[in-house]
């Protein structure tokens, strides 16, 4: 096997856009893998087994591109890396009629900004966010790792400054019907909603969409605000911001469970608002009791039905999470196809709050799921690459993203996982998921479908049968052809909902205890 | 307190995008007014300079 590398000082290309051209690299004849990356010291780790240690490489900077190729033969690396410019041509160029260098230009140069959406490598984004403050302007800040030290020292900011800081780590904001990150398109309404998980975020909001009503706004507050340590300061800001909000007249709050102390802060908070509240604990064992203005739900669609109540929308039919008659009979069609060997669920998740939410009502209906990302660690999967038993897998977690594009944007993990998976006689059930929307991939069921296919044909070489599910998160709004996506789906014999919590209980019954035994 | 958030809340969003070139682009989609830093690690990533920098300014 022959490699070889080059490095170009001072270019520096946001990771999206370089995984775009790494995935256009790495499909060329003859090149078995390409890592296309800045020179920074976490991503030079991740060269290790090109086999192209040296000097050279051990001195470039973070801001230096490197292209690192891994081919059949010399002359393949030769000619990758001498025509490497063509794959940074791409119809999403760097090149911009209005862009600056730096933020302090941009302050010059727009003083209308309200906003500075943050999604810089980690490390850096704490000091621009810390700029952005104290020039008076509200931060969404989609980069992950930042220490909870810079993201505490940022809130205090902001709350002295009565600013917002969505994030770090945050993935969806809708602020007044505008997607800041991931978001989906939604009817503009009453209904205000505070998440600290992105696709949690997009999952109640488009769902409230299906519903016939409509969302004022939705502001993200990110993973680690509801920790101990940082104390809820974004969502306490935010439920204070919708409760004075004339557009708002219930708010959602959607979270993984939180521990004690803040359980007790957030009831403080809820019973002291003057608007109605709903707030979604996924999957929390116990739930405080509520009251007249204050409900608490386990599920996401609960928190719909919940946040519907209080709008004049409430007679109008939503995701009813009981499975119908026909529904019923697809599970005994299904069944009826699978052999003897057949049993077990694998689920290949790209959002990791369906990742989660599928666990606990896979668990609530007595069945077991191993993950890399678990409800509880003795269903901790040993090794992420292989499943066992019942399984479902959160592709998007940094296990599988370090250098390699979120399921989200690419679906090019996704698609070895089906393959693999197809290939047990064990399994029965493929469950995934898809997310449309702003900055989600154009296509994601079209990425999927081949493999889709491959794995039915791969099953039916055995006689066997495998049983596809999928969620479709998104609204008939989104960039995405929401029907033409579920068309593809359906297209292929796959059974689609459009809520993750109704898929989930269908998949529940589908691998019910009796057939384990 | 809350008239810095609702001055946000209520009026459009005019945004400085420091990262991803995508975020931009879709927010130009939704006529979105934003204004696009192409961002690179100052002092070439060197963290004791950029310590530094941020001291002496």
């Amino acid at each position: 096997m022959a490699s070889g590398f080059i490095v170009k000082r001072n270019q520096y290309y946001d990771s999206v856009f370089l995984m775009g051209v790494n995935s256009r690299l790495s499909s060329i004849d003859g090149v078995r893998k390409t890592a296309v990356l800045m020179a920074s010291e976490k991503n030079k780790e991740l060269l290790q087994g090109f086999d192209i240690a040296c000097p050279e490489l051990d001195a470039a900077q973070p801001n230096d591109l490197v292209v690192a190729v891994m081919a059949e033969t010399d002359q393949i690396v030769e000619d990758v890396l001498a025509n490497v410019d063509h794959a940074f041509i791409a119809p999403e160029g760097k090149e911009r009629r209005n862009s600056v260098p730096t933020l302090e230009d941009a302050l010059a140069q727009q003083p209308q900004a309200n906003i500075v959406s943050i999604s810089i490598p980690g490390e850096y984004a704490a000091r621009e966010a810390h700029k952005a403050l104290d020039a008076g302007l509200h931060a969404f800040i989609f980069s992950s790792n930042v220490s909870l030290e810079d993201e505490l020292a940022l809130k205090q900011k902001a709350v002295e400054n009565n600013l917002l800081v969505m994030g770090p780590d945050c993935g969806t904001s809708l602020i007044g019907g505008t997607g800041l990150g991931f978001t989906n398109v939604v009817r503009q309404g009453s209904i205000g909603a505070i998440g600290a998980s992105g696709t949690g975020l997009q999952e109640f909001t488009s769902q409230i969409h299906h519903a016939g009503s409509g969302i004022s706004h939705a502001i993200g507050i990110g993973t680690n605000d509801v920790s101990d340590k940082i104390g809820g300061l974004t969502a306490f800001t935010t439920l204070i911001a919708l409760e004075a909000n004339q557009a708002t007249e219930v708010i959602a709050f959607v979270s993984k469970p939180v521990g004690p102390k803040m359980l007790e802060k957030f009831e403080n908070k809820f019973k002291a608002c003057k608007k109605p509240i709903v707030c979604c604990f996924l999957g929390a064992k116990e739930l405080p009791p509520g009251h007249t203005n204050l409900v608490y739900t386990r599920t996401i669609d609960d928190a719909v039905i919940a946040a519907l109540k209080y709008t004049d929308q409430n007679t109008l039919p939503v995701s009813v999470l009981s499975l119908t008659l026909e529904e019923k009979d697809r599970i005994e069609q299904e069944k009826g196809k699978w052999d003897k060997k057949q049993k077990y669920l694998r689920g290949i998740f790209a959002g990791g709050t369906f990742c989660y939410q599928s666990q606990q009502i896979l668990k609530d209906e007595g069945i077991a799921v191993y993950s890399d990302s678990p409800l509880a660690p003795e269903y901790k999967l040993a090794d992420p690459e292989n499943s066992f038993s019942h399984s479902i897998v959160d592709m998007g977690s940094e296990y599988f993203t370090v250098g390699k594009p979120h399921p989200m944007i690419d679906g090019f993990l996704r698609k070895q996982r089906i393959k693999t998976e197809s290939l047990d006689p064990q399994v029965a059930v493929i469950f995934l998921d898809f997310i449309l929307g702003y900055n989600a991939s154009p296509d994601p069921v079209g990425e999927l479908i081949d493999a889709i296919e491959q794995a039915k044909r791969n099953a039916h070489a055995r006689n066997a049968h495998l049983t596809f599910v999928a969620s479709v998160c998104g609204t008939e709004l989104d960039p995405q052809d929401m029907d033409l996506q579920i068309q593809l789906l359906e297209d292929q014999g796959v059974i689609v909902f459009t809520s993750n919590a109704k898929a989930a209980r269908f998949c529940a019954n589908l691998v019910s205890k009796e057939r384990d035994q | 307190m809350s008239e810095n958030f609702e001055e946000l809340l209520s009026n459009p969003l005019v945004v400085i995008n420091l990262g991803l070139i995508k975020f931009s682009e879709s927010l130009e989609k939704q006529s979105v007014e934003v204004l696009q830093v192409d961002w690179s690690p100052p002092a070439d990533g060197d963290q004791e300079m950029i310590d530094l920098l941020d001291a002496l300014l």
